[in-house]
């Protein structure tokens, strides 16, 4: 087994995913077989190899910290589940 | 003269900009074709009459008026439902979006705009672009126009799915592993994915920041260059946009590759292909070569790793990125008492079961224990991916090869096993791994009459030279002219 089901229960914990069982255990057999898969990495020697996050070689752009944008407060507002005024509206964080 | 559906971008627009026809009956004709044959298709997420007839108008007032609104002049586009639209509906196909309205537009929508075009609508894929076959859409699978009982390929199924049954001229994908090129091989019609950094992301859903691109789809390689010139070039609300000055790329399709050097990786004619897609491709390399073309063997030695590569890394990013759909701001909200609660029930009944799956592969190889042995190992043999690249293009101009090793499958018939799914992208997710440009064009079909894709790739930033290569390629062949019978 590359992975158990208590991992995964973990890892559902870890990205905020509530899991029904019967998606807990789909999800080990997938990611178990996948991850098996995947195994073959391992057998290729990257001692002395650096790690590519991303393929740009043009440095970093840079550019005044000047706002651009139009205000949009209702245009993003609309889109809010809940919301109370200009405020977006959340469960009760703080006890 | 044939159905204003029917015509090249290029001839639309130069119709347009001459008076010969109006923008409003371009835009009425994609629009009467939409709902002529979207039902059996289900290419579009969201159609967008009201403001693409207004649009239309609009610029047809503009022509009367003598101005040039641009190279494409009252042409009907459709995008990708990952890509903001200032007002219309953006879902990325998944319920957790389902209601979500942009307050503003992608700079590549914005763009399309400046350029003249029309957009008809917003175009089904797989939720996130997470798939390879659009079947992981919300809102139902997007059909192969060329057999309705196989898929388009994916992500960007509508896309490609739009641009060959004629609900427009033209249309923007998203290509994070394939997801251009292989519905566009799968539907017969041509698309790009440019370099990394090559156009613009801002207010493009994210999937895998390090490797997602925005892409062209139409009917022609001209068309694709057409399209490429409007959207590319930097951005400074997206600091990987390059700041590089964008060349015509019409203008370099001289229909020749006399004195192109063209290698044909080793790696990529393996066991298992679909006969007739080898004989395809293999034909094609030689008509390339009795154009003028040099053929070399070359050899990218990486290529079996590349799928795990993909996957880690990809879905890493993914579960990052998707992070922030929480219900808190925008999207679904799940109510309930306690915060944590919430963020959990709403994910959970926001995400299908891709997005999921893909959340949690990502989660696990970031997770404390595993980080070595997965994302890190996957970052190494990614650099180890792109020296293969590097090393190929120093002699050769650009590399051949087939797009997928299949033609299109059928519907339901990679579902059950999502490895064999992700086995689809095996042609196509290098070149994102190493951040290059790559073309797809029609060179065939095989005995059922379903299309087959050439792939073209090239250096970064050589998109001029990928889309000179298909472009004589199509001036010797007939392939991209044949349209599926709907």
């Amino acid at each position: 087994m590359a992975i158990t089901r208590e991992e995964v229960r973990r890892v559902a914990a870890l990205a905020r995913l509530r899991l029904e069982p019967a998606e807990e255990e789909r999800l080990t057999a997938d990611l178990d077989h996948i991850l098996e898969a995947f195994a073959r990495l391992a057998a290729v020697d990257t001692s002395a190899v650096p790690p590519t996050a991303h393929v740009e070689d043009d440095r970093a752009a840079f550019r005044d910290d000047a706002v651009t944008n139009p205000p949009a407060a209702e245009g993003l507002l609309a889109n809010a589940p809940a919301r109370d005024g200009r405020f977006f509206r959340v469960p009760k964080i703080i006890e | 003269m044939s159905a204003l559906h029917e015509l090249s971008l290029r001839d639309a627009a130069e119709r347009v900009r001459r008076r010969q026809v109006s923008a409003v009956d371009l835009t009425r004709a994609a629009l009467g074709r939409i709902a002529a044959v979207d039902p059996a298709i289900g290419a579009f997420v969201t159609a967008n009459e009201v403001e693409a007839m207004a649009t239309a108008e609009a610029i047809d007032r503009r022509i009367a008026a003598g101005q040039d609104p641009g190279p494409l002049a009252g042409v009907p586009v459709g995008v990708k439902d990952v890509i903001c639209t200032a007002g219309l509906r953006t879902t990325a196909a998944s319920r957790i979006l389902e209601r979500f309205v942009p307050a503003y537009d992608a700079t590549v929508v914005a763009r399309l705009r400046a350029a003249g075009a029309v957009i008809v609508g917003k175009l089904n894929c797989d939720e996130f672009a997470m798939g390879s076959s659009t079947e992981n859409s919300a809102v139902g699978s997007t059909r192969n126009p060329w057999d309705l009982a196989r898929v388009p390929g994916g992500s960007s199924g509508g896309s490609a799915v739009a641009v060959a049954a004629g609900e427009c001229h033209a249309s923007l994908g998203t290509d994070t592993g394939g997801s251009v090129r292989l519905p566009a091989a799968f539907c017969g019609v041509v698309g790009l994915k440019p370099t990394y950094g090559r156009v613009s992301r801002y207010g493009v859903i994210a999937y895998a920041s390090s490797l997602d691109q925005v892409g062209p789809v139409a009917r022609d390689v001209a068309d694709v260059a057409v399209v490429l010139e409007a959207i590319a070039g930097h951005d400074p609300a997206d600091s990987t946009a390059a700041p590089r000055t964008v060349p015509s790329y019409l203008g370099a399709l001289d229909g020749t590759v006399r004195g192109l050097r063209l290698g044909l990786p080793r790696e990529y004619f393996v066991e298992g292909m679909q006969p007739e897609v080898e004989a395809a491709v293999r034909a094609a390399v030689d008509e390339l070569e009795k154009l003028g073309a040099t053929i070399e063997p070359v050899s990218l030695p990486h290529t079996e790793y590349a799928i795990a590569t993909y996957y880690l890394v990809a879905t890493a990013e993914a579960s990052s990125n998707l992070a922030r759909y929480d219900g808190v701001r925008y999207g679904l909200r799940e109510a309930r008492p306690a915060l944590g609660e919430m963020y959990e029930t709403t994910r959970a009944a926001g995400f299908g079961p891709e997005v999921k799956r893909r959340i949690m592969l990502g989660t696990y190889a970031l997770s404390a224990g595993y980080y070595d042995a997965y994302y890190l190992k996957a970052q190494q043999i990614r650099t180890l991916i792109r020296l293969d690249f590097q090393k190929a293009l120093e002699t050769c101009d650009a590399l051949v090869t087939p797009v997928a090793p299949t033609t299109a499958f059928r519907l339901g018939e990679k579902t059950a096993d999502p490895l064999t799914m992700y086995l689809s992208d095996i042609f196509t997710i290098s070149v994102n791994l190493a951040g290059l440009p790559a073309l797809s064009v029609p060179c065939g079909f095989d005995r059922t009459g379903l299309p087959i894709g050439l792939q073209v790739i090239g250096r970064p930033f050589e998109e001029a030279t990928v889309l000179r290569v298909g472009h004589a390629y199509e001036q010797a062949t007939e392939w991209h002219r044949r349209r599926p019978p709907l």
